[in-house]
């Protein structure tokens, strides 16, 4: 994916782009909101990444412009700004995902990579997912593996389908919580582990090749 | 403070006014008095004077000048007699009475006249004989005049007057002494607040202002400033508790991950220990960050700022999903979670903030119960006695009823659970989160166990 970093603190950001690209992703970098402005305007780039307080023009501004002149590439804010408030500003203005910092740069990488995903599905409805031998159809609400019909209960259902929406990718338990509860703290326990570890049990039990991966200090993955 | 002071200070401007109408008042009071005293003897010797017209008139008519005349004289020889009589001739020469000359002064239209006695023997005081009369002119061109001395009567008048004057010196001195005494009193209290107002900017932070006990409007001012200083300097013990809170929950980890990069550094040689010793510390960091994101939301729920974003939410569904949440994990630590949604209130909140502090409660229950207990939570309101409450309750060791002030201060937490995971931070954030909304935060004995609940405001329309 081709991704523009906007931020001005040198050090995060030249830890952002050296991870980002280590991960395989072509990385720009702007280092104010005027450069970054016009770097996202004249060119084409998959997931722009963006501070919220940035030198020469906010970043929530910045976004604005951009969607006021029809851009629609994907945006994560990144902010110290944590509180609720701040993260639906955010997300009004025009963001498609907020992190706040400090984050884990699994957490980033993981939260770019599904922005980019959603970009290239595109619009298009789609009715069934496939993963491997893996089927879920929306409508009907079933779910089979294989030949044989697993049952899940509603939450589950949630859990997989966002699994399997981003298979391949890194989804942490953050992402889960967002995604099938629509929660934003840090749940303190292991309760996102737990549910993941029941959806396990139904999905790869009695299969030899398991598809639920834990991928450590990040969070899960699914693949085929 | 200077005494030019007094003179700017509002108490003395109102005791001067005060002393303005109160002036005002007795010189009207005064003013009668004297109409009622000095009046009335001048209005008597009028009479008596007319009286004695009328006599003399009755003499005249019934045996004409020479009856006049020695009725005159009879009068006049009377001793010590203020009445004055004169008959003289149409040449004005005396004829008989008891002045030596007809006076030299003009009656005015209605014949009274007033004139100075020349040849009374003059007064002790060396004062004029004044004299007050009137003058008739009889047929033939004879002339009768009668009147009275008015030297007694000037006397009297003169003595109500100083009288008078000296009760107005005496009130004008004392209203002024009992204005400025009073305003002195004010001022004096006033000035003490001031002093001790000075003293407490000036460190003394546990000086409170003197309350006479009188309950006046001073005292009022006294004691609300003394309540008022005692909630700042409670909220100042609150966040020296926290600073100091902060100093040994924050520093202590960060001494650890520090000491222990260190130890790596200087001691370790291969790559799994170095791979081991970061990722603990980038688990004590992550640690580290959770207590600061805490500590954030709870200073963000105090602020009270997010009331602006509050929308309808309903508790029931928060409910739901947190115990959809949690039940997995309930299950894992052998316990049944249950939710008893009795019924479905709305209230208005922060649906963010309110999931958040279930699932802290949640945590909490988890965290304390013992395997094969039971986690219920509840919703129910409003009703007639109570208004909407969203509650969780455990079977664990529960809170002493005198220590559930205390576990919702930051960083408090109880002996008996130093050993399990958590900053302390887990019921301060409930509570904030419960006084953002209104409500109140209420714990009891499950017997066993704790029960807490969040209990909204009783809403009477809508």
């Amino acid at each position: 994916m081709k991704i523009l970093v906007i931020e001005d603190d040198a050090q995060a950001a030249a830890y952002m782009v050296k991870g980002l690209r280590e991960s395989g992703h072509v990385v720009d970098h702007a280092a104010d909101g005027k450069d970054g402005l016009f770097m996202a305007g004249s060119e084409t780039y998959d997931v722009l990444i963006v501070d919220r307080l940035l030198p020469g023009r906010d970043g929530l501004s910045l976004v604005e412009i951009l969607r006021g002149a029809g851009t629609d590439t994907p945006v994560l804010f990144l902010s110290a700004l944590g509180s609720v408030d701040d993260r639906v500003r955010g997300l009004r203005a025009g963001g498609d995902d907020y992190l706040t910092k400090p984050y884990a740069f699994s957490e980033l990488l993981a939260r770019v990579e599904a922005l980019g995903r959603r970009k290239s599905a595109g619009a298009a409805a789609t009715t069934r997912l496939q993963v491997g031998d893996l089927e879920m159809d929306l409508l009907a609400r079933r779910v089979r593996r294989g030949t044989r019909q697993i049952d899940l209960l509603p939450r589950e259902f949630r859990l997989l389908e966002y699994l399997m929406r981003h298979a391949g990718n890194v989804v942490t338990r953050t992402m889960l919580l967002e995604s099938v509860w629509d929660y934003h703290f840090d749940p303190q326990t292991n309760v996102i582990d737990v549910h993941v570890a029941r959806l396990r049990q139904k999905i790869d039990r009695d299969f030899p090749t398991p598809m639920i991966h834990t991928v450590r200090g990040a969070g899960y993955t699914l693949r085929a | 403070m200077p005494d030019l002071g007094l003179l700017r200070t509002t108490t003395f401007r109102v005791a001067l006014l005060y002393l303005g109408l109160f002036l005002a008042s007795v010189l009207v009071i005064l003013g009668l008095i004297y109409w009622f005293t000095a009046g009335f003897i001048e209005r008597q010797t009028d009479e008596t004077i007319a009286a004695e017209i009328a006599g003399l008139r009755e003499h005249y008519r019934q045996r004409r000048l020479p009856g006049l005349i020695e009725v005159v004289n009879a009068r006049s020889a009377t001793p010590r007699t203020n009445t004055l009589y004169l008959v003289a001739s149409p040449t004005y020469a005396p004829l008989a009475g008891n002045l030596s000359a007809w006076p030299d002064a003009a009656p005015d239209s209605d014949g009274w006249v007033e004139f100075e006695i020349k040849d009374a023997a003059p007064t002790p005081d060396g004062r004029r004989h004044d004299a007050r009369a009137v003058m008739f002119t009889l047929s033939g061109g004879y002339h009768l005049l009668v009147g009275r001395d008015t030297r007694e009567r000037g006397q009297f008048q003169e003595r109500v007057l100083i009288s008078l004057a000296w009760a107005l010196l005496l009130t004008v001195g004392l209203g002024a002494a009992g204005g400025v005494l009073i305003s002195r009193n004010v001022m004096h209290r006033i000035d003490a607040i001031n002093r001790t107002t000075r003293q407490i900017m000036s460190g003394a932070l546990q000086e409170r202002m003197a309350v006479k006990g009188s309950g006046d409007e001073l005292d009022q001012l006294a004691g609300n400033l003394n309540a008022m200083l005692d909630q700042i300097e409670q909220l100042m013990v609150g966040m020296r508790q926290v600073s100091d809170s902060i100093a040994h929950d924050l520093r202590t980890p960060l001494t650890r991950l520090r000491s222990r990069l260190e130890i790596t550094l200087v001691e370790c040689a291969g790559e799994d220990e170095y791979r081991g010793a970061i990722q603990e510390a980038i688990g004590e960091a992550d640690r580290l960050l959770g207590i600061f994101s805490a500590l954030l939301s709870i200073a963000e729920a105090e602020a009270g700022t997010l009331q602006r974003s509050f929308h309808k939410v309903a508790l029931a569904d928060i409910a739901r999903q947190i115990a959809d949440l949690y039940e997995p994990a309930a299950e894992e630590a052998g316990l049944s979670l249950d939710s008893d949604i009795r019924a479905e209130p709305v209230v208005l909140g922060n649906q963010q903030l309110l999931a958040q502090a279930v699932a802290n409660l949640l945590d909490n229950a988890l965290k304390y119960s013992p395997a094969g207990g039971r986690v219920t939570v509840v919703v129910d309101g409003p009703d007639g006695s109570r208004g909407a409450f969203i509650s969780v309750s455990d079977g664990g060791p529960g809170i002493p009823a005198d220590q559930r002030e205390s576990v919702l201060r930051r960083f408090v937490r109880l002996e008996s659970s130093r050993s399990s995971p958590g900053n302390g931070l887990g019921l301060s954030l409930v509570d904030a989160v419960a006084r953002l909304h209104g409500a109140r935060l209420e714990m009891d004995d499950n017997r066993p166990g704790l029960i807490v609940a969040i209990a909204f405001p009783r809403i009477d329309a809508g």
